[in-house]
């Protein structure tokens, strides 16, 4: 079972800055165990573009496709057998993070 | 009602969770389980009136809807579930020692999930584990029986889709696990003391049996939380005043009045030794929570031989201790009912009053201030109070009670 796992940050209270090298630390622990499949940090919402093609042409518009407060700052893809295995691993990456995270089962 | 319609009722207080529980576990479907278990119910219904009572309906009842959930998976033809085909084809598998009350604890972890919204869980365990039915549960919290159908499917599919398991938390979770199975254990228990329906008896001593016997199995997983023992206690307190409770004519009867003889000696005892073995917890400076305040309030109660004897100093000390933990309405409305034994009615009713807009809705509400408004005298205002706390109770014991106390009126 695969399970997104979103990093959400709040742009009025960041999380600190200084988190990479316990990321890099609990992605190795990820590894051993089995559940990671893929992660990354994304750059800021201000990189975002919206493309919609679903009219005559394709119209891009600058940043992202919502404006909030809180926005999506790094993903992973975990493969777990279940959401409490998921929620354990999602409490710790949280602390590791400094920040809230998100857990939603693919389908 | 005849034999087979008696034998039915009574199958689906006693067998509805273990069927649900079983199917969960062969099937690991909760959507499944549950409407294969109410199908069997149906079909009991249906049959056994002409063909007679099998000699083990738990046992018809679970191998009948195991027939149902197959039939169903087969209906949906669902070659993408491996694991349920296999599930299909082999036997049911054979039950761990121990398995009929693990299985329900696990349904009851898996119901009171913390994933799952609070009104969610509370809303899945009656109806998986209590075997409510969906009006009965709308009815209990005061919603639509659409909104509850609602909440319940939305949770089942939250439950499959982010593949919550069914199984007993690891030891580290579990007493986080427990407060949650707690609360839901308590509303169940409530909901048996106090039914709602308005054909049922006024109380489901089904449902308190049920909420005591799981809230038990928990203690005997968790024997030092504090807070298992303390609802134990105040469920074997309320328990115990049961045979006293309902007069021969199905009137609710309260505290002051009740017949305080008739009372369980033997849950009592055990109440009160709960309760004593948690203040001897709290005087090693383990501060307690609000199930053992509660049980400790019902201990007073349950002390005094009449109601004349009842030490109401120490019922106000332990709702103000209460109330600190938990500054909600109800608290304060029980604890005005104390108020009034120390200070009077007309203090308790200033208190009572000013809890008018929390609790407008809520029948105790009128009916305390109904009972303060008649031992002040003022007979119109509390004839208006019972009629609307005989308009707002759901307990049919209840509403008698307050018809009778209304038209006893001046």
């Amino acid at each position: 079972m695969r399970y997104l796992v979103s990093v959400i940050d709040d742009k009025s209270n960041p999380g600190s800055t200084d988190r990479r090298p316990a990321i890099s630390a609990f992605n190795e622990r990820l590894i051993a165990g089995g559940y990671w499949v893929f992660s990354g940090g994304l750059a800021d919402t201000d990189a975002a573009t919206v493309v919609d093609n679903r009219g005559e042409q394709a119209v891009f518009s600058d940043g992202p496709f919502v404006e909030s407060k809180e926005y999506l700052a790094g993903v992973w893809v975990w493969e777990a057998p279940d959401l409490d295995v998921v929620l354990k691993l999602a409490a710790e990456a949280s602390k590791v993070c400094d920040r809230k995270i998100e857990v939603r089962p693919f389908l | 009602m005849s034999d087979a319609e008696e034998a039915v009722t009574r199958a689906h207080h006693d067998e509805w969770a273990r069927v649900v529980a079983a199917l969960t576990r062969r099937f690991g479907d909760l959507d499944i389980a549950e409407e294969a278990a109410a199908e069997a119910f149906a079909t009991a219904v249906e049959r056994w009136p002409a063909g007679g009572v099998p000699p083990n309906p738990g046992a018809w009842l679970t191998t009948t809807a195991s027939r149902k959930a197959i039939d169903r998976i087969r209906r949906e033809n669902r070659r993408d579930d491996k694991h349920r085909e296999a599930q299909m084809t082999r036997d049911d598998p054979p039950e761990p020692v121990g398995a009929v009350d693990d299985d329900r604890l696990r349904l009851i972890f898996t119901c009171c999930h913390p994933a799952l919204a609070m009104e969610a869980r509370v809303a899945l365990t009656l109806r998986m584990v209590g075997g409510l039915t969906v009006p009965e549960i709308a009815r209990a919290f005061l919603v639509q029986g659409a909104t509850m159908e609602q909440r319940i499917t939305r949770a089942k599919a939250k439950i499959k889709a982010a593949r919550i398991p069914y199984r007993m938390p690891s030891a580290d979770d579990l007493p986080v696990r427990v407060s949650g199975v707690l609360a839901v254990l308590f509303l169940v228990f409530n909901e048996g003391y106090l039914a709602s329906g308005p054909d049922t008896d006024p109380v489901r001593h089904d449902l308190t049996t049920e909420a005591i016997r799981l809230t038990r199995l928990i203690r005997a997983l968790l024997p030092q939380d504090g807070e298992v023992t303390g609802l134990l206690a105040l469920m074997l307190l309320i328990e115990a005043r049961r045979p006293a409770r309902v007069s021969a004519d199905g009137e609710l009867v309260p505290l002051a009045e009740q017949d305080r003889g008739a009372w369980d000696t033997e849950l009592v005892a055990e109440g009160h030794r709960l309760v004593r073995e948690r203040l001897a917890a709290a005087a090693a400076g383990v501060a307690p929570g609000r199930y053992q305040i509660l049980a400790a309030i019902n201990a007073v109660h349950t002390s005094a031989r009449d109601i004349r004897d009842t030490d109401w100093s120490q019922v106000l000390a332990l709702y103000d201790q209460l109330v600190r933990l938990d500054p909600s309405p109800i608290i304060a409305l029980n604890r005005a009912i104390a108020v009034a034994e120390l200070d009077g009615p007309e203090v308790a009713l200033a208190i009572v009053d000013r809890l008018a807009g929390a609790l407008a809705g809520y029948h105790a509400y009128h009916a305390t201030r109904a009972d303060l408004l008649r031992r002040l005298g003022r007979s119109r205002q509390s004839r208006a109070a019972y009629d609307r706390a005989i308009e707002l109770a759901g307990n049919t014991g209840e509403t008698a009670y307050l018809t009778r106390r209304r038209d006893q009126l001046q």
